[in-house]
This record gives C-alpha cells, structure tokens and sequence, in this order.
C-alpha cells in the first residue's frame, strides 16, 4: 500500500474475515448438524457445535438414503451427479473445440451462418424454454437416461467463443510451417493446436464441471426413476417433504455431500477456475 | 478479427461442425421455434385440438393481474439481489486488495459458495431461518422479532434474496477484486502523494476507474436473478407463500408443467427470451465499449 496506516489495515483484515465468516456460516451449521443425532436436531436451540454422530450419519445416507421407504441411498445419486458433470463438462469441451477449431481455420460456404447459429444460443438459457426443451426430449424417447440428462445441455456458445478466442491468438507460424511440413488439418488439430489449448481446456472443465453438478431443474423434470436422480435434486426434495418435519440430520448429510465435490473442485483448482470465469465473460 | 492462414478442405469442417450443429438444431433451435409457435395457439382442455389464435395469449397475459405481480416481483427480487450483492462483495473486494498479508487465503475462503448449487444454497438458508429449527429464526425472536418466511411473504422474498446473494458472492467478489487489481497503482500513489486520504482516492479514483466492471456485473447480475435463481425459490418458498416469491422464469415452469397451460407459458417463455436477449445485447454493447478505453 501507498501509506502505513495501521488502524486503516486491521480494520479491512476485519471487514473481510467478518465477511468469511458470515458466509460460512450457513455451511458450518449445516456441517454441525449433520453430525448430531434426530432428537438433539428437534431441540430448539440446536447445538452450534459438532456432536457424535458423524460417521453414522454420513454412513447411513450414502448406503441407505434418506432412510424413509424407497429412498435412494446417496451413493447412486452421486454417482449420477458425476456422470452428469463428467458428460456435460467433457461433451461440450469435445464438440465445441472442432467446432471453433473449423470456424476458425477453415474458409468455407456458410460460415458466418454457422457462426450466427452458435452464437444465439449464448442468449438463451434453458430454463427459458424448459417447457418445449422437455417436450422435444420427451418425443425423442429420452427422459430417464443419461443422454437425455446430458446432451440437451451441452449445446451452448460459451465454449466455442473461448476456443475461438484462443485460436486467434494463436501465431500463424505455426500453421504455416505445418502446412509447409505436409501436415494435414487434423494433424495439426491434435498435435499442435489440442495441446496449446491445455490451459483453456482445464479452466473451461472447471466451470462446465460446477455447471453440470449444479443442474436441477433439468434433472428434476426429466428423471422418473430413482436410479437416475441426481444428488442436488434430491437434497432440495427431501427438504420439502410433505410428510411433516425432515430428518435435518440425515438431510444436511446429504446436502454436505452435496456440496463436497464441486467445492473441492474449485478449491483445489482455483487458479483455472478463476481463469475459466473471466474468460468465459470475454 | 481473421486469420491469414487457413486450410483448404471442402468437407472437414462442415464434419467438424456436425455435433454442435445437430444439438443446437434438435435441443435449441426447435423448442424455442415451439415456444414460438405455441404461444400463437391455444389448446383445448382434452389435448389434441389447438387452434391459432394470433396474440390472444399475450393480451391474456397483458391483462392478467398475477402475471403484472410477478413481473414486479421479478423486479424487486433483481434489484436487491443486484444492490444487495454488488454493495457487499465491492467492499469485501476493496478490504481485500488492501491486506498484503493473507490476501490469498481470503480469496480462497471468498470463492467456494460459486459451486454450491443454487437449490443446495436454498436448502441451507431454509435450515438457518427454519421456523422450528433454524437458528436465526431463534435468535430473531430472542430480539423480538417473529421470523416465519412460511407465512410471512415479505420475509420469504427477503429469505430468498438472502440466498441469491449468498450464492453470487464470490463472482461478484473475484470480478471486482481483478478490476482492482488492474488499476495502476501509480495514479493511487499520485493521490496520495497530493494528499488525498484513503477515503478520497477511493471515490475520486478508484471507484471511477471500477464503473467497467461495476456495470458488466450489474447486468450479470440482473440475468442471474431473472434466470439462475429457479433452483433457490423452487428448494425455498415454491413460489410461496401465495404468490409472493413467484418470479417469472418460476411462473412460466409452474404454469406449463403444473398448470398445463401450454400457450399461457410458451407466452411467457416468448417475452423472456425478448427481455435476455435484450439484456445480452446491452452486455455486448458494453463489452465492445470497455475494448476502447
């Protein structure tokens, strides 16, 4: 800083762990309550800090559920969760990279259609038009399957716009001196221009990782069958149960787990998350 | 921008444009050309039979009172979120760039709500402010004041606001933290070196040279409470109580798939796709602009 001003500095280390700690506070009273038994959870207040319970808790969500009849136990909806993260943050990837990878380096009829044609889809998302997008996958016979749960989402711009981006920073050296060399385009895609794009590769996993994670109306709308739920959806159902009062134990497990992933993801990979959602603005 | 370099392939590239083509035709270009057309029909009561009927929907909509009550709780709920979440995550920005030490840990305790799920966050906030359960809700009515967001209307718009922020945070956060970071730090030292305060340079300089940034979040942020909060009022209120939190990207779920009224919704999903491209526009517009500062 320009100028020492002692008080000025503790007051913004104050400010901004004040601010750390109200935003995790949500979360490690969740946390808290996962870790206590159903009956200390009906007591009001409830406890403020950790109890017993913990690996029971966590135990009985992951093998059992919820633990009401017909519950799913945790470990399926994650693994779903995962699947669905998986597809929709490597399937975009994949299609957009040859996609911005052909608008880019190829001169051809229609191009600027195509273009146009992407970019559009950057304008809606789909929550707008849920109720036609369901129709369309429900006549394509695809509600309750994986593909069903994947493929709508990942037609969107975000990822070829990055791509784009990044293949025109590339130097035109390089693809002249492979095409000088012989090589055909496809050569030059994987052993030139795929290795380049590692950085904007790992950031674009990260955010599209978050994404596919976090997707619940979607998931909500098109899965029937239990063995597809996913783990976020079914959080945000049993917490509305219309049976009475919910397991807040058991539930804020589930919900922990819920959680788990996607926050790790960003932690530990926070450099490229960082880059993947600046860039992604751009 | 082009490139100068290019291949000559007649066929590749449209074989590369094939995936994304194909998705976006079959899972983007149809419904929303469906949503087009079937806010153009109405369907009778047993299916099968519409038939067309201009702009009857729209001027149903136009005259109905619950959809003028969503659109301005749509309103409200965006303009807090917005206020709300920018107030709060540029003064936890401006603190951070201020502290040498243990900057880098901050961010990192400053960014992981951005993964929570939207319902996930919903569910918590629920937790907290649970009539029976939640602490807060307890510790409000040690002060005096009956918290009850299942009843109260006001309070759930004002639950799910909370939630929404809480969610946007660390966006918000890490955008206004880089535009800090970016301002040189030799016009601050200027300033101070004339013998502006902390306080002066912050409004004459900094907050300034911060617009660009503030503006681009606004208009994120304002997308994101018109279409990325279903997840927070569908795990939190449901729309509920009454109608009190039904935003619009709610209503146009709650009456096509509940309600069944699929001319009614495809209506509504009509004049929000007008209202985002509306505000995509203005976020390119801007984007183009901060290019030439």
């Amino acid at each position: 800083m320009v100028e020492n001003r002692p008080f000025l500095t503790l007051l913004s280390h104050f400010v901004v762990l004040l601010g750390v700690v109200i935003i995790a506070f949500p979360v490690w009273m969740t946390f808290v309550a996962s870790t206590h038994s159903q009956q200390t959870m009906l007591q009001s207040p409830i406890p403020v800090l950790p109890g017993p319970h913990l690996i029971e808790n966590y135990a009985k969500v992951l093998t059992e559920g919820y633990g009401k009849v017909g519950s799913t136990p945790v470990m399926m909806t994650l693994t779903n969760s995962m699947i669905m993260a998986l597809g929709v943050a490597i399937g975009k990837i994949a299609i957009s990279i040859i996609s911005a990878f052909a608008i880019v380096y190829f001169r051809f009829p229609g191009r600027m259609f195509f273009f146009w044609a992407i970019f559009v889809t950057l304008m809606l998302p789909v929550e707008v038009r849920i109720v036609p997008t369901y129709g369309v996958v429900a006549s394509l016979g695809m509600l309750d399957s994986y593909s069903g749960l994947i493929i709508p989402l990942i037609a969107s711009a975000t990822a070829t716009f990055l791509f784009r981006q990044f293949f025109l920073s590339v130097p035109d050296e390089l693809t002249e001196a492979a095409r000088v060399d012989g090589a055909s385009p496809m050569r030059f895609f994987w052993d030139i221009l795929l290795p380049m794009s590692r950085t904007s590769i790992a950031a674009l996993f990260v955010i599209q990782f978050i994404y596919g994670w976090n997707q619940y109306l979607w998931p909500l709308l098109i899965t029937t069958k239990e063995s597809y739920y996913t783990v976020v959806m079914t959080v945000s159902r049993q917490a509305n149960v219309v049976d009475g009062v919910p397991s807040w134990n058991l539930l804020m497990a589930m919900a922990m787990l819920a959680m788990l992933p996607p926050v790790l993801v960003v932690v530990f990979m926070q450099r490229q998350f960082v880059r993947g959602l600046v860039e992604t603005e751009k | 921008m082009e490139k100068r370099v290019t291949f000559n392939e007649r066929w590749l590239p449209y074989l590369l444009l094939g995936p994304q083509m194909i998705i976006t035709l079959v899972f983007f270009f149809w419904p929303s050309g469906q949503a087009i057309y079937q806010s153009v029909l109405i369907e009778d009561a047993f299916g099968g039979n519409s038939k067309f009927v201009w702009f009857e929907n729209f001027a149903q909509l136009f005259r109905d009172n619950s959809y003028a009550h969503s659109a301005q709780i749509t309103v409200v709920f965006s303009f807090l979120v917005a206020a709300i979440g920018l107030g709060i995550s540029l003064l936890l920005a401006v603190m951070a760039d201020r502290v040498i030490r243990g900057a880098t840990a901050y961010k990192t305790f400053l960014v992981w709500p951005y993964a929570v799920a939207p319902a996930v966050a919903g569910v918590l906030w629920g937790f907290l402010f649970n009539p029976s359960v939640g602490i807060l809700a307890w510790m409000l009515q040690g002060i005096g004041i009956e918290f009850n967001y299942v009843v109260n209307g006001n309070q759930a718009l004002l639950l799910v606001v909370i939630a929404a922020v809480w969610n946007q945070i660390s966006y918000n956060f890490l955008f206004f933290l880089a535009g800090l970071q970016s301002i040189p730090k030799s016009l601050i030292e200027a300033a101070a070196i004339d013998g502006a305060g902390p306080g002066r340079r912050f409004w004459d300089i900094v907050f300034p040279l911060l617009s660009p940034v503030g503006f681009f979040l606004l208009v994120v942020n304002i997308i994101y409470a018109f279409f990325g909060t279903f997840g927070v009022v569908d795990s939190l209120t449901k729309g509920g109580p009454g109608k009190s939190t039904e935003i619009l990207v709610f209503k146009v779920f709650n009456d096509g798939f509940r309600g069944q009224d699929l001319g009614g919704s495809s209506a509504q999903s009509v004049i929000l796709m007008v209202v985002v491209i509306a505000l995509t526009f203005v976020q390119f517009r801007f984007i183009e602009r901060r290019v030439h500062y």
